[in-house]
């Protein structure tokens, strides 16, 4: 891969980094949370596409690791509703 | 010529498999997190501002910066620039030291203050503070691990390719290696918001 495009994913990766830290010295509440949880996506993405070179591999292996990520988001997600649903459980 | 039968695509997919079984091991545990986190926001809330932002911020630009390395010293290669390669994977290990001193001056100083699990200072507190330093220690500790592993890796790599072994006609080693090492920089882009910039 070209020199060039790897300095500008790592320069694209340093704004996103100075986005979230800016971001947290202020108060938003709970979209704090989702905007933080969202730049860190877009880094991950970033990272995943280009210096894991997702964007040159082949289909297979990239349906694989989306699988993975489902079984992630069943896996927290789904603990996260039994969690949350409950009622005076919390102490 | 050897004999040996290379299976390039293989090796790779195989690692992979491997990074898939890494992302759900931390997955379990940011699965904790987000389950305390809904608990007890207050006391996390609390605990993330007694981290320091300013040790965070610089340990995730040294992590993203080695990523680059890697990924640079892994085209190097692919290019015919063995030393070019070698130096930038010695600027990526170097990279690691450093983020391990930070994280070694960061422990000392919570754990001088009395912030470590178990602590008597965390007994006596409230649950939910004490759960979040527990989260921490786990997370970060598990995170240094794997960049010890990962700079121990590429230190093997370096050696290979310094021998000859591993060379432009035949890089997968340290493709493999790299992959290793970028997955150490996806756990923490993850873990540096969730801890630092939860307050």
């Amino acid at each position: 891969m070209p020199f060039a495009l790897l300095t500008k994913i790592w320069l694209a990766l340093l704004v996103l980094t100075g986005i979230t830290v800016g971001v947290s010295s202020f108060d938003f509440g709970y979209l704090n949370v989702l905007v933080a949880m969202t730049v860190a996506g877009t880094k991950a993405f970033l990272v995943i596409f280009f210096f894991m070179h997702l964007k040159y591999e082949n289909r297979t292996l990239g349906i694989f690791l989306l699988l993975v990520f489902v079984i992630l988001a069943i896996f927290i997600g789904f603990t996260f509703f039994d969690v949350a649903m409950r009622s005076g459980a919390s102490s | 010529m050897s004999e040996t039968h290379k299976d390039y695509a293989g090796d790779k997919f195989g690692m992979w498999l491997f990074l898939f079984t890494e992302i759900l091991l931390f997955g379990g545990l940011f699965l904790l997190y987000s389950v305390y986190l809904h608990r007890y926001p207050a006391e996390f809330h609390a605990g993330g501002l007694q981290l320091s932002r300013v040790f965070g911020t610089l340990n995730t630009v040294v992590l993203i910066t080695s990523s680059l390395t890697v990924a640079l010293a892994i085209s190097a290669l692919q290019q015919g620039r063995k030393a070019l390669c070698l130096w930038l994977l010695t600027a990526t290990i170097a990279l690691a030291g450093t983020f391990m001193v930070n994280k070694y001056i960061e422990w000392s100083a919570k754990i001088a203050h009395g912030i470590y699990p178990g602590s008597p200072e965390m007994a006596a507190g409230a649950g939910g503070t004490n759960i979040f330093f527990g989260l921490y220690y786990v997370m970060t500790g598990a995170h240094g691990l794997h960049v010890v592993i990962g700079a121990a890796i590429l230190g093997y790599c370096m050696l290979r390719i310094w021998q000859g072994r591993v060379s432009a006609e035949d890089f997968g080693l340290l493709e493999n290696g790299g992959l290793y090492w970028h997955l150490v920089d996806l756990i923490w882009i993850f873990l540096f918001p969730l801890f630092y910039l939860i307050s």
